[in-house]
Formats: C-alpha cells, structure tokens, sequence
C-alpha cells in the first residue's frame, strides 16, 4: 500500500493517480478488514456438485446449523476449485425459500393441497403399494411365468446417489415392479 | 461442453493451449462454439453421413492404424455367407422382417456361428452387453477376404463422401476435408484424438449407431484404450453414469446384467446358458449373478433352489419409460413413483405424460420443490384448454420433502466412471428426508404387511437390515455401500470383482463397483489433492472398474506390451517383473503375457490371448463389426429422422425401418414431407439452468441470468416468417405449439441441403409453468413426438420438424384449432 497520509491512501485518489484500480488500488482499509465468511464455519463437509457429471469437488460450510457458503473443492483433480454458474449457485439450491419441507397431499378429485404428517403418509403410500400389486399381480403372462406387477412403475432422477439407486432397485423388484426407470434412459 | 460442462471444458482448452485443434460440430452455435478453433454447423439428425464419410476417408486412403486394427479389433474376421448389408438390400440388411419391422439378426454372425442363439437385440432382451460370439472365428489376416470386416466396411462406407456431407449434412467439401485431415494427421502412435458427445448423439431414432460409427472411427485410427483417445459421454446428470451401472432402468440388474426375460429363459443354467459367450470377462457372469442373489436373499438363497433366481420378475418385452406413460393411459399402470425427476416438463411428448399422471389412482412425487409433475392436476396446460378438468382428476397425489445433495451421505458417480463420496454438511428442514430414507423406510412398512401368501415370499426373504441412524433413523449409506461392494465367505469387504465366486459363497450388490470398499475402506472418500499425486490422479474417489481411469488401456501398448510411442506411453509389459505396469492400473490380467495364447476349451478371461484388449467382448477384440446385440442392424447406416424436411438420398429407405413409434391419438406425427413443418427443429440445453429446471428456475441468481425462453433464429428466417428481435414466435408441430422470444442472430447459419436452404430452430427446454420457478414459460419438450430408437428405447428429441408463427400462441380452445389447422391443412 501506498506510503502517506489517509488521503493518499484512498482508493480513488490512487486510481487517479494512475494506479491499476484492478489490483492494490481497490483496496480500502474497510475491504482490508473483510473477512471471509468461511473463516467463521463450524463445519467443512467435502462435497460434490449435484447439477451436471463432471463431479466438481465442493466444500460446504455450516454456520449456526445452516450453510454459510458452498465453495469449489481446491483439492479436486477434476474442477481444481472451480464452479461453474450452476454450482456457484448451489447455496441456493439447498437454502432458497421456495424448497417444501412439508408433506402435502391432493385427495382424488380435490382442488387444493392438503396437509399431512411425514408418518401418516409413510403408511398410506405402504398401504397402496400392498393392495395395487396383490389387484395387479400376473403370475403368468403368454402361458409363462412372470411373478410381477404392472401396476406399479417408478421414475426416478439421475442426481440420485448409488446407494439410493440401489435400494430402489432391491425393493422393487423384490415386489415384482418391473417398470422401474431412470432419467438414465432419456 | 463448454456450454454444458463449463469446468471439465478447462481441460480442452488446457489441450489447446498445448497445440490441440478444437472442431466444434453442432447445429447450434454455442459457447463451444466460441472458443473452437472450428465450428461446422451441420443439420441436425445427420451425423451418421459425417462419420461415415470419415470412415470412408480412412478406408479408401488407407489411413487407418494397420498394426493396431489388425491385432486388437475384428477386421480380419470372416463373416456369415448370408449376411446381406444394405448395399445389397437398398437400405436394409438382411433378416428384416416388414410385418414386425424387426431384424433376425442371425445372418449377421461370424461365419460359423449362424446356428448359435441370436435374437433381435433391444433394450428389453441383451441390456448393455449384446450376445457373445466365437472366441476364434475365422479370419483373414491380410484384410483382403471380400467377406471379413474390413472390405465389408469399406464397401457399406463407399456412398459416404464429401459430396454426401454436403448434400446431406450442409458441410461443405473444403469444410469435411479439414476435419478429415486433422483426425488423420492427429492420429497413430505419436498422437490421438478424441470425440466427445451428449445427448446430440444419442436422441435420436438411430441414436445408438452415432455412437457406433465414433467407435468405428475411433478404433480405425487406434484411438481407444489410450491417453488422449476415446469417445467421451458427456453426461448431463451428476449420477447419471451411477444410475445406469447400479440401474433403475427396466431391462438390467445392478453391473449391467440383463432382467431375466418369460420367454428366453427358464431356470439360472438356462439364463446363464443364453445370456452371452463364455469367453471374455462375461464367462464369470454365473459368480456375478449368484452373488448378487446372494446379497439380495442372503441365506435363503441357496444352490438347491438356484439361490433365488425365480424371485426376479420377468420382462416380456418393452417396458420402458414411454411403455409406461402408454400404460397410464390405458389404465394398467395404478400406481407410481417420481423420484427427483419431472416428466411433466422433462420428457417428450408432455401431454401424453400428463395425461399419464392424470389417470392413475396414484402419484407419490419426492423433490425439493413442488415441480409441476406434482402439480399438474391444479395448473397444467391442459386445464387451459380444457382437455382436463381438476374436478375430473382421480389421482391422488402425496409430494414429499426431499433431502438436498449437502443433507444426505452417499456416492455420485461422475461421466469418468469416477465414485466421489459425499459427506453430509447438516441435517434436513422439516419433513425433508433422503431418498435413501424413504426407500429403507417404505420397504420395512410393506414388510410389515405381508403375509404369509407365496407372492409375498421375496419381498418376506428379502436382506433388509441396515444399521439406523441419527434422530430420523437414517439407513447407513455406507452400509449400503458395502453390501454393494461385497462380502466373502469370512465377512469381510472383497477387493475386487476377481474374488467373486460361482457357488454362493461370495456375496456382492453391483460386481462392477466391487473394490470400493476394499479394506473396510471407503475408497470413494479419499480426497488426496490432485497437485499431489500424479496426473492420472489415482487417489481421488474410486472409478470402476478396479479404479481403473482409462477403460481397454492394454491397448496402449502395441502387441509386444512396448508403448505405441514414449509420447503416448501408459501401461506397458514389464518382462523383469512378469506384469503390466504404468501410470494407471491395467486392465488386464496383471500377469497375462503380452505372448500368451489360450489353451483350447479355455473359458472367460483365460480364452483370451494377450494380445486381447477388449476384454468384454467374447473375441478380446473391438468391434468395428456387431455381429450381435444390435436390434437394427451390424454397421451404421444413415436414416432420416422420423420427422425431416429432407429425402434419404443415400437409400431408398427413408427412416430407420426398425424404429419405435407409437401411433396413438396422444402421439401424432408431423405427416412426412409436410411443407407445413418446413424447418428443423432441435433442442438444447444454457450454462445458467439444468435440464427441466427444477434445480435452477427456483435459484434468484440463474433466474435472473437466463430470464426467459428464447428461440434463436438467423435474420434469414426471420426475414421469411416475419419475426423481430426482441418479439414473439409461437413454434408450432403435430403435438402442440408454444410461444417464446425471439433472438434474431447471425450466430443461426441456414445451410444449403439438396439445393435448398434449411433453417434450423433451436431452443433451450429449461422452463414451464410452475414447479416454484422464479421464471416460468412454455414447455418445449411438449412439441416433441414419441418415436424412439430400437436399441435403448431412447426418444428422437434432437431432431424433428416444426413451423414457426410471428405473434405469441393462441390460448385455451383455439390453441387446439391452431394444431387441428396444421396437422391437416
């Protein structure tokens, strides 16, 4: 930083000065003070970026039990630190107000959402997926046997984890849905 | 990919700045664009006129790699007497059958193995693997056999030439000429070249056989299996890849293994008998399969009772996505699931999804915010124009809360075949819980209700036992990790697929992933820093198989083992130590000698010489010929697009005759030739939003980046149709029509086809009507059709017809005259 009194010192006057207004001349004492809010995290969890397959490495921050800031991962081989808009945006993605954390339900013919406990639901959606596959169960098709519904069919996203998938694919098919699918497909 | 993909990108220009020539091949001129040292626009849907003509080029100046096509891929092979190739047939290969527009693929084999078990491939008979061959099938090594691969190809590539590209894909001459000399020239044992693709490929009603004419190409010029070679999938979805490998897709289990099918197989010797050759890696498929069953039904699976196979469902044919919205329709589908997923703006031929959703007795819809799959019953497009009342709607719906990537553990699997763990940052609001939860959850709920009827019998035998977690009673994910990765007869995580066993005695969840957790380690967790290791960057994640990074690389060797080049060296034969060695891990057997020739009556891996790269394949080598597993046909032909403004010059068969369509009321085409829908018409995806736009519409900062849904047209066009900068333009097809802004840019070039222009129309699909966007706007994917291609059941979204109206669309009732007006003038 420039020698000299406070004047001299100001931003403006060094930039008029001629001073790259892109580097050491942007800086005040105010910005000097700044500290990143990462600094003050409780928490760091390694990540990983949930829009495109490239697999930006992510580092988390938590603060007071919610996240502080989403960075990219230095460490990472594959994005060295790196986001792109979407990632840099992610924060967003897991804070942004219009995320539901509540259960809604629509009862046939009806016109607006309802309310209904995570629990209550658990064993409805239970209960449909018993009586759909004992009314829609084929043991044979064609004269061969097939042990399956094709009542029951399931859609799922391709930023579900492996795990995840793998479960999905378990109990399904331990059901006898065979209509299982994937974003993989389209 | 610099559009899509904007930090793997960093690399290619990396490349670039170290002398790499970046072609950029795309109708629509993107960011890639931009920065390439080439852009060729090219019509969308005729890509296969391109690479053929590439082919052509190396064949007939005898530019490909002699040595390394001669040892490592098929063309010496001899092929059946019967095999009759499009030449012949004037578009179609032998074994068509017109009344199923299905191919007998039998005539296509290895000259002797015609007799062996084929049957018209398809997503819903071989999944990903296709059926086996001969290990040894006659060859001829001097190439000049008029029956082995390489005069095959070279007479079915003869029609592709410049002339061809131009007439067809709108490239000039001067243009293909210097693609074709710098692939050329950038290939062999000092350099390589890679393709890279996406979706552009892969929708289409040929998709599948884009990808095989790169393979063709790239196996010419010796590009696979070596560093800076390759043809790149890059996928759009952050566990896209992991989705397929450990599926939720119809036709596979878990590591590419296919669902067992009523009418091919009957008992596991019967599967395992059909399911593929004995040699390759695909003979150990027995000690896969049981130990799958094995973790599946734990101890009730045993060798008395085919350790549980005839506890799979069984397929009888096409049971895919589209199958399934046509079976919501009909009403044989009651109830389903949408898993962070939203067909309702996502897939093709939206309509026909929402009436789907509109006729079940079920829905259950889990995302982070209430995308419109979940709404449409209260504010889709269809209660506008009164094709659907909400009164009349019966479904019932439940949208749960899920958890978000940074409230959960567990792996993605990136485009590099890469596992990265994620750890969890904080807990979930409210009633958000993982996928994860949901499933583990949902399963013990149905356990709780079964009885003790027999077709409750796999899901009562099921291993359903994870240790539960935290104040929700999380499953483990790393549990679940493990039981994928496997176990042995001692308890304790396998380190890799090579200690699966046949007799039960191992178990493991997806063979492909075993080693993840080798050690009691999860591998997919380490995080070394990419500037401590070496560049191949081994000790970051786990990439399957084997934490192997680059997939066939005993080709990056000549056949001796020694490096192509120093410049291009790998993994190399280390006769000292008797072993493969290099910078990656081989893949290959570690100590299978570069001289080594299979006894006879070897099976598996033992059957191939090594000199065999290609160790899936039956024969070790690459295919530049299929003579099995592909449902239309053992080489790539050019066909139109279902939908195209342009007459198949190159055949006398306009369409690829074994496509899928679906003639249903829901589902009408835009009649062929129509001069009504005269332009071409693609889609695309922006930097700023992700596919359907539920994880980007809702975020302030990309909302406010790309605001609103745009068409880019050239001045040209705009010029023809009447449409201003800045204005609207309603595009208008046989499903439906849709309005948005109009971007007058000279970055759209018409092209010259067949002495005509074509004026292609390009559109981002990001947006639609709800889904707690911040910005909203038409769907494009409702002006698609369902039409798909045969092997992989994927639809025809890059390439179809449409017209385009200055003005914004008609509304409610007259929005259905306008489509009636131009589906029959």
């Amino acid at each position: 930083m420039a020698d000299g009194g406070w004047i001299s010192r100001w931003p403006v006057i060094r930039q008029l000065k001629g001073e790259d207004g892109r580097r050491d001349a942007a800086r005040s004492a105010r910005t000097d003070a700044l500290r990143p809010r990462t600094e003050e995290a409780d928490t760091v969890a390694r990540s990983v970026c949930p829009y495109c397959a490239v697999g930006c490495g992510q580092l988390v921050y938590v603060k007071d039990g919610k996240v502080s800031q989403i960075e990219g991962d230095p460490g990472s081989p594959i994005s060295r630190g790196r986001l792109c808009p979407k990632g840099s945006a992610s924060k967003q993605l897991v804070t942004h107000p219009g995320r539901q954390t509540q259960v809604l339900y629509r009862r046939p013919y009806g016109t607006e959402w309802e309310r209904l406990d995570l629990e209550t639901a658990m064993d409805m959606i239970a209960d449909r997926v018993v009586r759909t596959r004992r009314e829609t169960w084929q043991e044979t098709h064609e004269g061969k046997e097939v042990r399956r519904t094709l009542g029951i069919a399931g859609l799922g996203g391709a930023t579900l984890d492996n795990e995840e998938n793998y479960l999905m694919k378990k109990l399904y098919t331990a059901l006898g849905a065979i209509q299982v699918e994937n974003q993989a497909r389209i | 990919m610099a559009e899509c993909h904007p930090v793997g990108f960093q690399w290619v220009m990396e490349a670039r700045l170290r002398g790499a020539k970046v072609f950029h091949i795309d109708p629509r001129f993107s960011r890639t664009s931009a920065v390439a040292d080439r852009y060729l626009p090219i019509r969308a849907g005729s890509d296969i006129v391109l690479l053929g003509a590439l082919i052509n080029h190396v064949l007939s100046n005898e530019l490909y790699f002699r040595e390394y096509v001669l040892a490592y891929t098929n063309a010496a092979t001899l092929v059946s007497k019967r095999f009759q190739d499009t030449e012949d047939l004037d578009g179609l290969f032998s074994g068509f059958d017109p009344e199923t527009h299905r191919y007998d693929p039998s005539s296509w084999a290895y000259e002797g193995d015609e007799e062996s078990e084929a049957e018209a491939a398809g997503a819903d008979s071989y999944g990903a693997r296709g059926a086996g061959a001969s290990a040894r099938p006659p060859s001829d090594p001097t190439l000049r056999h008029p029956r082995c691969v390489l005069q095959i190809l070279k007479r079915h590539f003869a029609r592709y030439t410049p002339e061809m590209v131009d007439e067809l894909c709108g490239i000039p001459p001067e243009d293909f000429a210097e693609l074709a000399e710098a692939i050329t020239a950038n290939s062999g044992r000092e350099r390589t070249t890679a393709w890279v693709y996406s979706v552009g490929w892969t929708q289409h009603s040929v998709g599948a056989q884009y990808i095989r004419a790169s393979a063709i190409l790239q196996l010419l010029l010796g590009n696979m299996g070596r560093p800076g070679g390759g043809i790149m999938a890059l996928r759009g979805h952050a566990s896209i890849q992991g989705s397929t490998d450990i599926p939720t897709l119809f036709n596979l289990l878990p590591g590419y293994i296919a669902m067992p099918h009523a009418h091919r197989h009957e008992d596991l010797a019967h599967y395992l008998e059909m399911e593929g050759a004995d040699t390759g890696y695909w003979g150990n498929r027995r000690s896969y399969l049981v130990s799958l069953l094995k973790s599946w039904w734990g101890d009730a699976a045993t060798e008395d009772n085919d350790f549980c196979f005839d506890y799979l469902p069984r397929l009888t044919g096409d049971h895919g996505h589209y199958a399934t919205v046509m079976g919501q329709i009909d009403g044989t589908v009651k109830g389903y699931f949408v898993i962070g997923e939203n067909p309702a703006v996502g897939s093709a031929n939206g309509k026909a999804q929402r009436l789907g959703l509109a006729n079940l007795d079920w829905l259950v819809v889990r995302d982070l915010t209430l995308v419109e799959t979940a709404t449409f019953w209260k504010d889709g497009p269809e209660l506008e124009t009164g094709e659907l009342r909400t009164g009349d709607i019966a479904t019932e719906v439940f949208f749960l809360p899920a958890a978000s990537h940074v409230e959960k553990e567990g792996t993605f699997t990136n485009t590099q075949r890469l596992l990265q763990w994620r750890e969890k940052a904080l807990d979930p609001l409210g009633e958000c819980r993982s996928d994860l939860w949901f499933y583990y959850h949902l399963g013990k709920r149905i356990r709780q209700r079964l009885g003790d009827d027999e077709i409750d019998r796999p899901a009562r035998e099921l291993t359903w036992d994870y240790p539960e977690m935290g104040e929700h009673r999380d499953p483990s994910a790393e549990a679940v990790l493990r039981e994928i990765n496997g176990t042995g007869p001692d308890g304790r995580a396998l380190s890799s697929y090579r200690e699966l066993a046949p007799d039960g005695s191992t178990r493991c969840g997806c063979w492909i992933y075993c080693g993840v957790y080798a050690d009691e380690v999860n591998q997919a967790a380490r995080r070394e820093p990419g500037s401590r290791q070496s560049w191949v960057a081994p000790e970051w994640g786990w990439a399957w198989p084997a934490n192997r990074r680059i997939l066939y690389n005993r080709a990056s060797a000549d056949p001796d083992g020694r490096p192509w080049s120093e410049r291009k060296a790998y993994i190399w034969w280390d006769a000292e130590k008797g072993e493969w060695t290099g910078h990656d891990v081989p893949d290959f057997d570690l100590r299978k000698p570069p001289d080594y020739e299979p006894p006879d009556g070897a099976r598996a891996e033992a059957a191939l010489a090594g000199t065999d790269p290609f160790i899936m394949q039956s024969d070790g080598k690459g295919w530049l010929y299929v003579p099995s597993g592909l449902s239309d046909g053992p080489l790539p032909a050019h066909y139109e697009p279902h939908e195209s403004p342009v007459l198949n010059t190159l055949y006398g068969r306009q369409s690829n005759p074994a496509r899928r369509t679906y003639d249903r009321p829901e589902n009408p085409y835009n009649p062929p030739g129509s001069a009504r829908f005269p332009y071409v018409f693609t889609t695309s995806r922006l930097t700023e939003h992700h596919t359907a736009g539920a994880m980007s519409r809702s975020l302030a900062y990309l909302a406010e980046l790309q605001p609103e849904l745009f068409c880019e047209v050239s001045p040209q066009l705009a010029a023809e149709v009447g449409l201003v900068n800045g204005g609207w333009a309603t595009i208008v097809t046989s499903r439906t029509a849709i309005e948005a802004r109009v971007l007058v840019t000279e970055r759209v070039r018409p092209l010259r086809v067949q002495r005509q222009i074509i004026h292609q129309v390009v559109m981002p699909y990001h947006w639609g009507y709800g889904g707690g966007g911040l910005v909203t706007g038409d769907i494009v994917n409702d002006l698609l059709p369902v039409v798909l291609d045969p092997n992989v059941y994927i639809q025809e979204s890059k390439a179809g017809t449409c017209a385009v109206l200055p003005g914004r669309r008609p509304r409610g009732q007259a929005l259905l005259d306008l489509i009636e007006e131009y589906r029959h003038g």
